[in-house]
């Protein structure tokens, strides 16, 4: 099912328009607040947007005259809390969907099996909810989703309460479990953004701010969170005497028009910290505040307001940094990465 | 911590709600008892008094749960005057109740004359006992569902909703279920306030034996004939009203 959607929900600043092909697993991606939910809300026939369409393959859910109720959209949810009834058991919970739909005690339960078995809970079926633990209970949900029959799944940070000993095995469940399903996925995760979607839209105060191949978005970042989870220090502004916002970089692609907005963006390993700017440098020296030190390895992430810096351990001791430090950040020209938005 | 000062007013609440509980079971002649509590009048109105509530207690269940659902999980202009007016038989004298309803449903009350051309008298009936009991227990097990309906939150009905469930479905799978302990300790609620209803009762239906007059009433009316027989019959409504508490109680450690 293709899903065409647009939405402006005027109370919440939300002003969205995407579309998720057949087949297709869109990651939303976005700071708190951004509009996420807002999204799935209007999706799920939640809420009743100021304007707006949405559409799945040819069916209207939401359009001006037009609002099909929850249960008749074949639109699942899977979100943060499983959720699962309390007074069912599992089993009786994956087949909740099915005999919603009509199906008979037998054939529910059977779906039920079945799709408790995809997601690797088979042995949990006679349990309560409060005797399988956060990651069981998530897989179930997961299953109890799946056995309702969607035709359009919503993800809202599946993952995000759960421990993290368990994630990297519901990943790759999730991963089978998705391929060939058309799913819109709301997470903060880099990690599962890369690893369940195919495409990514990066949503800020309300609007799309950046849209394309995962591995596009976090390679060539143009927003100031797509950058930060990618791990990457972004600055912008226009493009003008070589430099954007100036720093100086080498365009990839096509050069920016003079003035026009640009990026420019470098890892956090490219840059030098220096507690005076070294002189007669080519580098960029970027005058900044130390707020936060966070070790990684055999490194040091040094965050300065908004930009980052990884230096060895004993680099950064005998810099002797302390949140509140003033220090200079230098990076090559040639380490950054210039594009226009 | 508490302060310790406080032990002496908590002991001091605690004899004063007890001690007449006391009273009773040492009043009591429980060499007669049996034959106290097992009278005709006696068993006519314990009789009474059963039917009756169950009844009033259905009806609340019947029309206060869509009531406290309605209260909780809509909105709409006015829904607190509704609330508040709803509940108002908690803090309204019952005999102010009594003489509210006799002059909605009595000859000539508000609907007097339309019940009069159905050919229904409901005043000093044991209708009129069960309407009665219904008003004053109505806002129990409102107060108790609509509590248990905003405890539980719409998480669990909108999920049902995405997995296809028709509203009718997700409020017989989800919801009730949900609220179960919340149901079931309100209706304990209301059938003990039924139980023990005076007031309303003998206002609206009046005393008469095996119709209208319930063990309260029962209790009222032996109280200067024969005192040994109202301590006896006090002391079963003392019983029923232990059970109930028990029951209540049961109910809300199952949530």
């Amino acid at each position: 099912m293709n899903l065409r959607f647009e939405a402006v929900v005027a109370d919440r600043g939300v002003d969205v328009t995407l579309d998720v092909a057949d087949g297709e697993t869109l990651a939303v991606l976005g700071p708190n607040g951004a509009g996420k939910s807002t999204l799935l809300e209007v999706a799920a026939g939640l809420l009743r947007p100021d304007r707006g369409r949405v559409t799945l393959d040819d069916r209207e859910l939401t359009a001006p005259g037009t609002f099909v109720p929850t249960h008749d959209r074949r639109i699942a949810m899977l979100a943060q809390d499983p959720l699962l009834f309390p007074h069912l058991t599992v089993l009786e919970n994956v087949a909740f969907g099915p005999r919603s739909r009509g199906a008979g005690r037998r054939d529910a339960h059977a779906a039920a099996r079945h799709w408790l078995g995809e997601v690797g809970a088979a042995d949990l079926a006679d349990r309560r909810p409060g005797q399988v633990s956060g990651g069981q209970a998530q897989r179930v949900a997961l299953a109890r989703a799946l056995a309702a029959d969607p035709v359009l799944l919503l993800l809202d940070e599946p993952m995000a309460a759960l421990d993290v000993a368990v994630l990297p095995a519901l990943r790759q469940t999730l991963r089978r479990v998705l391929a060939g399903r058309t799913v819109v996925l709301v997470t903060h995760d880099v990690l599962d953004a890369l690893l369940l979607a195919d495409r990514v839209v990066v949503l800020e105060g309300g609007r799309v701010v950046e849209a394309g191949p995962t591995a596009a978005v976090l390679e060539r970042p143009r927003s100031a969170f797509a950058a930060r989870i990618a791990g990457l220090n972004l600055v912008s502004g226009s493009w003008r005497d070589g430099a954007v916002g100036g720093v100086r970089g080498i365009p990839v692609g096509p050069e920016p028009a003079s003035g026009a907005p640009a990026v420019a963006v470098f890892r956090p390993s490219a840059v030098s910290v220096f507690r005076e700017a070294p002189g007669g440098s080519p580098r960029n020296s970027l005058p900044v505040t130390v707020t936060d030190l966070e070790p990684r390895g055999d490194q040091v992430r040094i965050r300065a307001d908004h930009l980052a810096a990884d230096v060895t351990v004993q680099s950064a001791a005998e810099l002797d940094l302390a949140p509140g430090t003033p220090v200079v950040f230098a990076v090559k020209a040639s380490e950054v990465a210039v594009y226009g938005t | 911590m508490i302060p310790r000062w406080l032990y002496a007013p908590a002991a001091v609440g605690a004899a004063f709600v007890l001690l007449p509980l006391v009273a009773i079971a040492a009043r009591v002649e429980w060499t007669d008892l049996f034959d106290l509590v097992t009278s005709q009048a006696s068993k006519d109105a314990l009789w009474l008094s059963l039917r009756t509530s169950a009844i009033a207690t259905l009806l609340c269940l019947l029309f206060g749960t869509p009531m406290a659902v309605v209260l909780a999980r809509t909105s709409f202009p006015g829904q607190g005057v509704v609330r508040s007016l709803v509940l108002l038989p908690l803090v309204l004298p019952p005999v102010v109740g009594g003489i509210a309803l006799l002059y909605t449903f009595g000859r000539r009350g508000l609907l007097g004359h339309e019940l009069d051309v159905l050919g229904l008298q409901v005043a000093f009936s044991t209708t009129a006992v069960v309407l009665a009991q219904t008003f004053v227990a109505m806002p129990f097990l409102v107060v108790s569902i609509e509590g248990a309906l905003r405890t539980a939150g719409q998480r669990y009905e909108v999920a049902a909703a995405s997995l296809g469930a028709r509203p009718t479905t997700v409020f017989r799978r989800v919801t009730l279920p949900l609220v179960l302990p919340g149901l079931v300790s309100g209706a304990v609620l209301a059938f003990a306030r039924s139980l023990g209803e005076f007031g309303a009762t003998i206002t609206f239906a009046g005393s008469l034996q095996g119709v209208t007059r319930t063990l309260p009433l029962e209790i009222y009316q032996l109280r200067e004939t024969d005192v040994d027989a109202a301590v006896a019959l006090s002391l079963v409504l003392v019983v029923v009203a232990v059970l109930v508490i028990g029951l209540a109680r049961q109910g809300r450690s199952a949530a």
